[in-house]
């Protein structure tokens, strides 16, 4: 997540509130949260926390629970839950939004990001995860390092 | 700061003989025999060490090697080209004896080395290592 220092004009007792807001974002991240829903849990106008929250931590509220919900969507897809079920399960209500969301981010859809995956890490249920170094993958598959997206969340 | 190393690999002709030979010749235990999405991950250890896991790996065409190289390594690898590390003993008489008895090549019996006692052996794909009881 970005992080940026606090600007000095958030005194303590905002941050606090801010931190709680996303705290908020962590715990209930499934649910159909809105800006009001942060707000109110930061107590602060829906206004205010939105500039405050976007200066403190350098993401909109919007695109801080997107990338959250997108960090649990990478696990589940790599323990090998069907795209449909992260979806899901991850809070998102439609297919085609998680998808591109997810493409746009990530670098591809999430069923070639578990088929990736899955190479690298494996993952046989019986054995529990496995870890291949990359270097040594890198003599047997097409496995690249990801590059992180610069595209912005929707 | 790196504290240790946790993996390493040798090249082999084949994965199964060399798990046979790691295993039931040298005495080392399988620390991962699995398919890991196309390729059979297999890594060993000596008893004594377990964070270390040996990667027993087949020379085959991939990202980083083609057709030519992976045959160029198989080649020299199989002439006994490389050297690829030293395993400790507490006893290298004792072992040296030990492992010849259940076949396990060396270059000659162990000899004393400024360092120590040392015998040279040679894994079934043809990697050399050094056995070594240190002073």
């Amino acid at each position: 997540m970005p992080h940026r220092d606090v600007p000095r004009i958030v005194y303590a007792d905002a941050f606090r509130r801010l931190c709680r807001a996303r705290d908020l974002v962590h715990d209930r991240f499934r649910d159909p949260l809105t800006v009001r829903d942060l707000a109110r849990a930061a107590g602060m106008s829906p206004y205010h926390f939105l500039r405050l929250f976007n200066d403190v931590f350098g993401v909109t509220p919007r695109q801080y629970l997107m990338r959250v919900r997108l960090d649990h969507a990478r696990e589940l897809l790599v323990g090998g839950a069907s795209v449909t079920d992260v979806c899901f399960d991850v809070g998102f209500s439609s297919l085609g939004s998680f998808s591109s969301l997810f493409r746009r981010e990530v670098g591809r859809s999430p069923s070639d990001y578990q088929r990736h995956k899955r190479v690298i890490v494996g993952v046989p249920a019986t054995i529990g995860r496995l870890w291949v170094p990359h270097c040594f993958l890198m003599h047997y598959t097409n496995a690249i390092f990801e590059k992180p997206s610069t595209a912005p969340l929707g | 700061m790196i504290q240790r190393q946790s993996h390493t690999s040798i090249p082999v002709l084949d994965q199964e003989s060399a798990k046979t030979f790691y295993t039931e010749k040298l005495g080392f235990e399988v620390r991962t025999d699995a398919d890991a999405g196309g390729f059979r991950w297999l890594t060993v250890g000596p008893k004594g060490q377990p964070d270390l896991e040996i990667a027993l790996m087949p020379i085959k065409p991939g990202m980083m090697w083609d057709e030519e190289r992976a045959r160029t390594v198989k080649d020299l690898v199989g002439k006994g080209t490389f050297g690829f590390g030293a395993f400790a003993t507490d006893d290298c008489r004792a072992t040296y004896e030990e492992l010849r008895v259940r076949g396990v090549e060396f270059a000659g019996p162990p000899a004393e080395r400024p360092y120590g006692i040392e015998a040279v052996l040679k894994d079934d794909s043809g990697n050399w290592f050094a056995l070594v009881q240190h002073r």
